[in-house]
C-alpha cells in the first residue's frame, strides 16, 4: 500500500506502518508507537489501532485497552487546543472546580467535551506534577498555575480561533 | 533445582526456588485468598486480597500471589494488620457491586461471596457511587454484566492468551474501568466465538451463559409438544460435581434418570449421532484420501472451533469437514427419522440438548441448522450446568437417584462416542473405525494412546494398510492457532486433524460446572476413558441402531439424503468489523 500524497489529514495504512517502522516493530513498542501516532495524526483512529494490531501481532482490543488506559491518549478527534485541569486532591483542595466552572463557562463546554468550532477540547486529568501551582491547568504545553477564575478569560483569548473572514481558522 | 527455606507463620517450608510466596504458603498448608490469581497462568496483580507481610521487608503489604519468595524469608499472613487490608480490600470490591446474591446465578459458588465470609465481612463500610451497569445480552451464548465485575482480569488473560480470540480487555481506567470488547461494543459488534472459557474463569457471576431454562419448563408444561433431549457425552462425567459429587463422579444413568424427573417425554444420547458423525466423517476423510481431496481434513464438531476458523483462518475452511456437530445430526434427525418413526409432527417435536458448552447455543441458532419448514433443528440448548439447575428446581435429589437407561433408539451408543467428550477422542473413535474399513481387520487394541492427555498438542503416525496416516489432535485455540499457522505456512503434512475448542476438549467445555482446572478435566478424562472400557461395543460402525438407521432411512454413509440432513457448509467471517460505531464521545 502507498501513501496517498494529499494533504489529508487522515492516516493512511502506510505511514501508520511507517511509524510502527520506526519505533520497532514489538508489543512492548506499543506505547512509543501510540505516542507517534497522536503526535502525527492528533488522534489515535480505529483505523490505526486496527493496523497496528496487526502488525504488532496482538490483539485490537488490547491495543484499545492501552490507548484508552492513558488519559494523554485520544481515540477521538480533538479540538485544535487542549486544555487539561487537574482534579487530584493538591488542585481540588486549591480550588480547581472553581476554576473548571470558569473554564466551562467561558466555552460551554464540559470537561470531556469540544467546542463546536473544534477550536478547544477540555478535559479533566490527574496529577501533572504541578502540585506546587495549585491549582494548575495546561493548555497544550502551556503550564498556568496559582490560578484564579478571574484570570481564565484572558487565558483563553490567547488560544481563541480567529474570526477573520478567511474560514480557515487562521 | 535448587530449594528454598521460607517460614510462613512460624511454618517453616522448603519449596523450588522460583516460587511465589502464595506457593509457599500452599506448600504449607496456609489458606491465602486469591481473586485474580489463576494456577499455571502468569500472576495478575490485580485484585490484592492475598496481601501478606514480609518480615524485614520495606513495611508494605505484598501480594503473595506474585511476590518471589527467597531463602530466609520469614512470611506472616495471619497477623491482625494482614486481615484488616484484606477486608478493606474486599470491602472496597463489594462498594462498587451489586451485592444481590440471591438473584445471582453465582450464588453459594461465587469465589467473592466465600472470601467475603471467610473475612467476616458483615456490613457495607464504605457505600458510595456505583459505576454504570452494563449488560450485555446481545450473544446467543453469553451475557456480560459489569455490575458483578470485580475487574480481576481472569476472562481476559483466558480470552487473549488461552483461547487468542482477544475479545476482552480492560477498556479506560480507574473509576471507569470495564472489561468489554474493543471500544465497549457489545459481544455481538466484536469477534466472540461464544466457548465460554471467559465464564469458567470468572470467580463471580459477571459472566454467564445466555439461560435457556425457561423455554424448556415452557415446552415440557405444554401438553401439546413431544419433548425429547439428547446428552453431550462430557456431561455424564461431570454434571455430578453440580451436586457435590467428586470430579470425575460417573453418573450416566443417574442423569438420564433425573432428566426423566423433570419431565422430558425421551431422554436420548448425543453419544448416538457421535457414532453416526464417525461414519459419516471417516467416509468423507476416505472420499478426500482416494480422490486427492483437500487434506488435511480439519473436524467439525465444535461449534466454537467453527466460529474461530470462520473468522479467523476463511482460507482452511475447505479442510472443514462438512459433517454437522453431533448435536445438530441429532437434531436433523429428531425432526426427520425419529418424527416418521414415531408418528409425530416435527412441528410437535421439542428438541432439547444438554450440552458441555456455551458456543452449541449459537449453533443451534444458526439459519442453516434447519431441516424441516424452517423449524430449528434444536430448540433449546442447556448447558451442564442449567440442566443440574432445572433438576435441583424440580426438587430431584440426585445423588440418591436410581440407574436408569437412555431410550431407544436414539439412545443406543457406543464407548467410540463417549470419547468424544475428551481430546483426542474423535480421532480415536475415527481411527477406530477407519481402521476396520480400509483393512476388513479387526482391531485388537482399540486405545490409541498416543492421541489421549491433556497436552495442547498431540501428533501420531498411525499405519492403516497401505496408509501411513499423520495425524494430530489441539485443544484449546491457542493450540488450534499453531497447527493453522502451520498449514497456512505450508509446513504440515497431516492428513486429519482433530480440533476442540475447549482446553482438553468438551470435558472442559465453557458450559461445565465451575470450578474446572486442570486438576478436574484430568478426573473428568479418566472418568470418559472408563465410561469407554465398561461398553460393550466400543467402534462406531458396530452400532446396532446406526445399521438400522443407514438400512431404515439414510442408505449409506454421504448418500444424498446424509448429505442432505448432516452436512452443511462455512461461511467466511469478517474480522474487526469496523462499521460499527465507537462509544458516544460527546462532542459540541
Ligand atoms: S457475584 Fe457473588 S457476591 Fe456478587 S452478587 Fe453474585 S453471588 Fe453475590
Ligand atoms: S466466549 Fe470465548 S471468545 Fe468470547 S469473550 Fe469469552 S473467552 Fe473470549
Ligand atoms: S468479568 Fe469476571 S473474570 Fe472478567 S474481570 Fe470481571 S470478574 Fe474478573
Ligand atoms: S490474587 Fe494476588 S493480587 Fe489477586
Amino acid at each position: 500500500m502507498k501513501s496517498c500524497n494529499s494533504d489529508c489529514c487522515v492516516p493512511c495504512e502506510a505511514d501508520i506502518v511507517a511509524i510502527v517502522d520506526k519505533c520497532g516493530r514489538t508489543e512492548c513498542n506499543l506505547i512509543p508507537i501510540l505516542h507517534e501516532l497522536q503526535r502525527s495524526f492528533g488522534y489515535i483512529s480505529d483505523e490505526a489501532m486496527e493496523t497496528v494490531a496487526a502488525e504488532l501481532g496482538i490483539t485490537v482490543s488490547q491495543v484499545h485497552g492501552t490507548a484508552t488506559f492513558y488519559t494523554l491518549l485520544y481515540t477521538r478527534p480533538q479540538g485544535k487546543n487542549i486544555i487539561k485541569i487537574c482534579d487530584s486532591p493538591p488542585c481540588h483542595l486549591q480550588g480547581s472546580k472553581a476554576i473548571q466552572a470558569a473554564i466551562t463557562k467561558a466555552l460551554g463546554i464540559e470537561p470531556g467535551e469540544t467546542t463546536l468550532d473544534g477550536n478547544f477540547t477540555f478535559e479533566v486529568v490527574s496529577c501533572m506534577g504541578l502540585c506546587g501551582v495549585a491549582p494548575a491547568i495546561m493548555v497544550n504545553d502551556d503550564v498556568y498555575g496559582n490560578l484564579t477564575a478571574e484570570a481564565i478569560p484572558e487565558i483563553l483569548d490567547k488560544y481563541a480561533a480567529c474570526s477573520c473572514c478567511c474560514g480557515e481558522g487562521c | 533445582m535448587d530449594n528454598i527455606n521460607v517460614s510462613i507463620d512460624g511454618i517453616q517450608v522448603s519449596i523450588p526456588k522460583g516460587s511465589t510466596v502464595l506457593d509457599a504458603a500452599r506448600a504449607a498448608g496456609i489458606y491465602i485468598p486469591t481473586l485474580c490469581h489463576m494456577d499455571g497462568h502468569k500472576p495478575l496483580g490485580a485484585c490484592r486480597v492475598c496481601l501478606v507481610e514480609i518480615e524485614g521487608g520495606r513495611g508494605a503489604l505484598q501480594a503473595s500471589c506474585s511476590f518471589p519468595a527467597a531463602d530466609g524469608m520469614v512470611v506472616r499472613t495471619n497477623s491482625r494488620r494482614v486481615h484488616n487490608a484484606r477486608k478493606a480490600v474486599v470491602e472496597l470490591m463489594l462498594s462498587a457491586h451489586r451485592q444481590d446474591c440471591n438473584a445471582c446465578n453465582r450464588t453459594l459458588n461465587c469465589e467473592l461471596q466465600d472470601i467475603a465470609k471467610r473475612l467476616g465481612i458483615r456490613e457495607n463500610r464504605f457505600e458510595g457511587e456505583m459505576p454504570p451497569r452494563i449488560m450485555d445480552t446481545s450473544s446467543p451464548s453469553i451475557v456480560r454484566d459489569s455490575s458483578k465485575c470485580i475487574l480481576c482480569r481472569r476472562c481476559v488473560e483466558v480470552c487473549q492468551n488461552v483461547q487468542t480470540v482477544g475479545t476482552l480487555f480492560a477498556v479506560d481506567r480507574g473509576f471507569d474501568t470495564v472489561i468489554a470488547p474493543t471500544a465497549k461494543k457489545e459481544l455481538t459488534e466484536a469477534v466472540c466465538v461464544a466457548c465460554g472459557q471467559c465464564v469458567l474463569a470468572c470467580p463471580v457471576g459477571a459472566l454467564y451463559e445466555k439461560s435457556h431454562i425457561d423455554r424448556v419448563w415452557e415446552a415440557i408444561d405444554d401438553p401439546d409438544k413431544h419433548v425429547i433431549v439428547q446428552t453431550a457425552p462430557a456431561v455424564r462425567v461431570a454434571i455430578g460435581e453440580e451436586f457435590g459429587l467428586p470430579a470425575g463422579s460417573r453418573v450416566t444413568k443417574k442423569m438420564v434418570a433425573g432428566l426423566r424427573r423433570i419431565g422430558f417425554d425421551k431422554v436420548f444420547d448425543t453419544d448416538f449421532t457421535a457414532d453416526l458423525t464417525i461414519l459419516e466423517e471417516g467416509t468423507e476423510f476416505l472420499g478426500r484420501l482416494k480422490n486427492n481431496g483437500t487434506l488435511p481434513m480439519l473436524t467439525s464438531c465444535s461449534p466454537g472451533w467453527i466460529n474461530f476458523i470462520e473468522y479467523f483462518y476463511p482460507e482452511l475452511l475447505p479442510n472443514l469437514s462438512t459433517c454437522k456437530s453431533p448435536q445438530q445430526m441429532f437434531g436433523a434427525l429428531a425432526k426427520t427419522y425419529y418424527a416418521e418413526k414415531m408418528g409425530v409432527k416435527p412441528e410437535d417435536i421439542y428438541s432439547v440438548s444438554i450440552m458441555p458448552c456455551t458456543a452449541k447455543k449459537l449453533e443451534a441458532g444458526r439459519e442453516e441448522m434447519s431441516v424441516v419448514n424452517g423449524l430449528h433443528d434444536v430448540d433449546a440448548v442447556l448447558t451442564t450446568r442449567e440442566a443440574a439447575q432445572m433438576m435441583r428446581e424440580a426438587g430431584v435429589d440426585f445423588v440418591n437417584l436410581p440407574d436408569e437407561p437412555f431410550d431407544e433408539p436414539l439412545g443406543i451408543a457406543t464407548g467410540a462416542a463417549v470419547i468424544f467428550g475428551a481430546t483426542g477422542g474423535v480421532m480415536e473413535a475415527a481411527l477406530r473405525t477407519v481402521y476396520e474399513v480400509v483393512t476388513g481387520e479387526t482391531l485388537e487394541n482399540v486405545n490409541f494412546e498416543a492421541v489421549r492427555g491433556l497436552e495442547g498438542v498431540k501428533e501420531a503416525v498411525v499405519k492403516i494398510g497401505d496408509i501411513e496416516a499423520k495425524v494430530a489432535v489441539a485443544s484449546g485455540l491457542s493450540n488450534a492457532r499453531k497447527l493453522m499457522d502451520l498449514i497456512m505456512e505450508g509446513k504440515a503434512d497431516y492428513h486429519f486433524i482433530e480440533i476442540m475448542c475447549c482446553p482438553g476438549g468438551c470435558l472442559g467445555g465453557g458450559g461445565q460446572p465451575i470450578p474446572t482446572n486442570d486438576e478436574v478435566r484430568k478426573a473428568r478424562m479418566e472418568a470418559i476413558y472408563a465410561e469407554d472400557e465398561g461398553l460393550p461395543i466400543r467402534k462406531s460402525h458396530e452400532n446396532p441402531a446406526i445399521r438400522t438407521l443407514y438400512e431404515e432411512f439414510l442408505g449409506e454413509p454421504n448418500s444424498h439424503k446424509a448429505h442432505q440432513l448432516l452436512h452443511t457448509h462455512y461461511t467466511p467471517k469478517a474480522l474487526w468489523p469496523t462499521d460499527v460505531p465507537l462509544d458516544e464521545v460527546k462532542t459540541k
